[in-house]
């Protein structure tokens, strides 16, 4: 049902909301240390998503650049999943989303590098490695807060709770694309079974699986972060920055 | 990476051997001769320590963690290596407020990876100054009941984009003005560490003046953005040497140290003869009437910045003093249940390893 451009644009979008929304932790993380892991990964998130805009508008063929893409695009347009897009919440929030997007990811990116499509193979193979780093990163996160203390526990079980829905948009069937996103769920599972165990979290069991994103129907969110995202792009047409 | 993918106009900041890139290396020169022909071994038994302290810092060699020293010698490192630390993570505030909207992707990465770098230097100071013998969580819970300072700079705010090239071009450039002669400190962590540190603020404030030069040859509105923000930054900036020669506090001791090198005025006049020349080819106009060249001095005549004001931000009147350090507060305090689960996640760990081994 989507060509290569939606697909494409898809991957840039969940990469380049996901680094939005985690740069805005910069100077409030929960230690110095983390502040610094958590601009690397959105510098890793951002990387990709320039690599992915940048081929996209390639296979558009109609001279939108990167920029183009990220800032000069309304929300109906967006094709990220709903997840990348959900307000940070506190920082068990944030972890859940990471795990979880970084579960969905690594295993993408790695079918991504062995696919026919040189351009996605390069970046698939070279976002592979980084995925595999947030994702070491968020289940260590989600394993300390949920067998931590009592208040962690409970924050981190009330953040799976709450991002859990949202894990089934990214594995909506798409077999014409280069990797069918369907085909990743049993290596997301697989990991992240093991983890929710481990830190003494119970995978919840909701029937309920919020979608849209793909097709650009988005929540309240996303407008509001593109309106900041994109506020000074567009305040000056056309200007080099 | 992400940080260098731009290249620098002509003109730009340290393109010559000469310029402050070239000291630092200078010092990291110095730092390796210094280590290679080995210091004199330690004092006598019987020897005054006082003594053996001064022998070693006169003989331009390195007094290090282990090494005795005044108390006097230990508290001023330990407050100046602190404030600067706390500056380093406060500083990383008025820049991270243009992350979300920085107006291309490039530049967004550059500038996450530029606060990014902040808070690495920030660590490294903080590692620097828990070689005196004083925790890393001693002097944060200093900043953050206000018993400590950090740069009166970062109290000032960030209006526009335009004020992302002038933190990097001129409080960056005035920060590495006074940082490299640091290089040299006859305090070893410290030089060290502003051994690393000069060369990472060398490359932001090139980053500073590309994002101004950009705006100065843009459209005419970011032309004007460009002036403005360097028209609120250039006095502030002049402010970041300290007070006047005459009402310095700390400084003759700490020269006789060899902690400081030069003196504040000094530092201040060696800035502006680097800038005029910079603002020049950005096309971007220092605001000052009275800024002209002085063959007999050899360097440009200027106006002073506002000392008053300097003592009122520095007291904490400024106008984000208040913002900027309820914002740490805040973070600390959202992040203590956090680390507080880190602690037992880790003490849970343990005694699990401690059972299996038993």
């Amino acid at each position: 049902m989507n060509g290569p451009f939606d697909f494409t644009v898809g991957l840039a979008d969940d990469a380049l909301i996901a680094a939005q929304r985690l740069a805005e932790w910069t100077t409030r993380a929960p230690e110095m240390e983390e502040d610094i892991a958590l601009a690397n990964i959105a510098l890793d998130q951002l990387g990709a998503a320039r690599l992915l805009l940048s081929y996209a508008g390639e296979l558009e063929g109609a001279g939108r650049d990167e920029d183009a893409l990220a800032y000069l695009r309304d929300n109906r347009e967006f094709r990220n999943a709903l997840l990348v897009e959900l307000p940070n919440g506190d920082f068990a929030v944030t972890m859940a989303k990471l795990f979880f997007l970084a579960a969905y990811q690594l295993p993408l990116y790695t079918a991504l590098a062995g696919c026919a499509d040189e351009r996605l193979a390069a970046i698939g193979a070279k976002a592979r490695k980084e995925s595999a780093y947030h994702l070491d990163h968020g289940a260590l996160w989600v394993k300390r807060l949920g067998d931590g203390t009592e208040e962690s526990h409970r924050r981190m079980q009330a953040a799976v709770d709450h991002v859990w829905p949202y894990t089934h948009e990214l594995f909506a069937a798409d077999p014409a694309a280069p990797v069918d996103p369907a085909t990743l769920r049993p290596a997301f599972d697989e990991v992240v079974g093991p983890v929710l165990a481990e830190a003494t979290l119970i995978r919840p069991d909701s029937g309920w699986a919020p979608a849209g994103g793909r097709a650009g129907v988005h929540t309240e969110h996303l407008a509001f972060l593109l309106a900041e995202m994109q506020v000074l792009h567009r305040a000056h047409p056309g200007a080099n920055w | 990476m992400y940080g260098n993918d731009f290249s620098a106009p002509n003109g730009a900041p340290d393109e010559t051997p000469g310029g402050l890139l070239g000291e630092v290396e200078a010092a990291e020169a110095e730092l390796r001769a210094a280590a290679a022909r080995g210091r004199r071994g330690g004092p006598a038994p019987d020897e005054d320590l006082a003594a053996y302290f001064a022998e070693v810092v006169d003989a331009e060699q390195k007094i290090e963690p282990r090494d005795w020293m005044p108390d006097a010698y230990r508290r001023t490192l330990i407050r100046q290596i602190a404030q600067h630390a706390h500056s380093e993570i406060i500083g990383m505030q008025p820049e991270g407020n243009w992350i979300s909207r920085a107006p291309s992707l490039k530049r967004k990465a550059i500038l996450l990876a530029k606060v990014q770098d902040e808070a690495g230097h920030g660590l490294y100071l903080y590692a620097a100054a828990e070689t005196l013998g004083i925790s890393r969580d001693e002097l944060v819970q200093l900043l953050l009941d206000g018993r400590q300072k950090y740069s009166s700079i970062f109290n000032y705010p960030t209006l526009s984009w335009a004020d992302v090239g002038a933190i990097g071009w001129l409080v960056d450039g005035a920060a590495i003005v006074n940082q490299v002669p640091l290089c040299r400190c006859s305090y070893g962590p410290y030089a060290r560490a502003m051994i690393r540190v000069c060369k990472e603020e060398s490359f932001h404030q090139r980053q500073g003046y590309e994002i101004l030069h950009t705006l100065a040859h843009g459209t005419p509105a970011q032309h004007a953005m460009a002036q403005d923000a360097v028209d609120r930054w250039w006095y502030p900036s002049l402010a970041m040497f300290g007070p006047p020669d005459g009402d310095s506090t700390h400084s003759a001791q700490s020269m006789a140290w060899k902690i400081k090198r030069f003196s504040n005025d000094d530092l201040r006049q060696r800035f502006v003869d680097m800038c005029v020349q910079q603002a020049e080819i950005l096309g971007l106009r220092i605001p000052d009437a009275d800024l002209r060249w002085n063959d007999e001095r050899q360097a440009y005549d200027y106006t002073q910045p506002d000392y008053d004001e300097l003592m009122r931000v520095i007291s904490g009147d400024g106008p984000c003093n208040r913002e900027r350090i309820a914002n740490r507060r805040a973070a600390h305090a959202d992040g203590a249940w956090v680390r507080e689960a880190a602690v037992a996640y880790a003490a849970k760990r343990a005694g699990q390893k401690e059972t299996v081994t038993a």
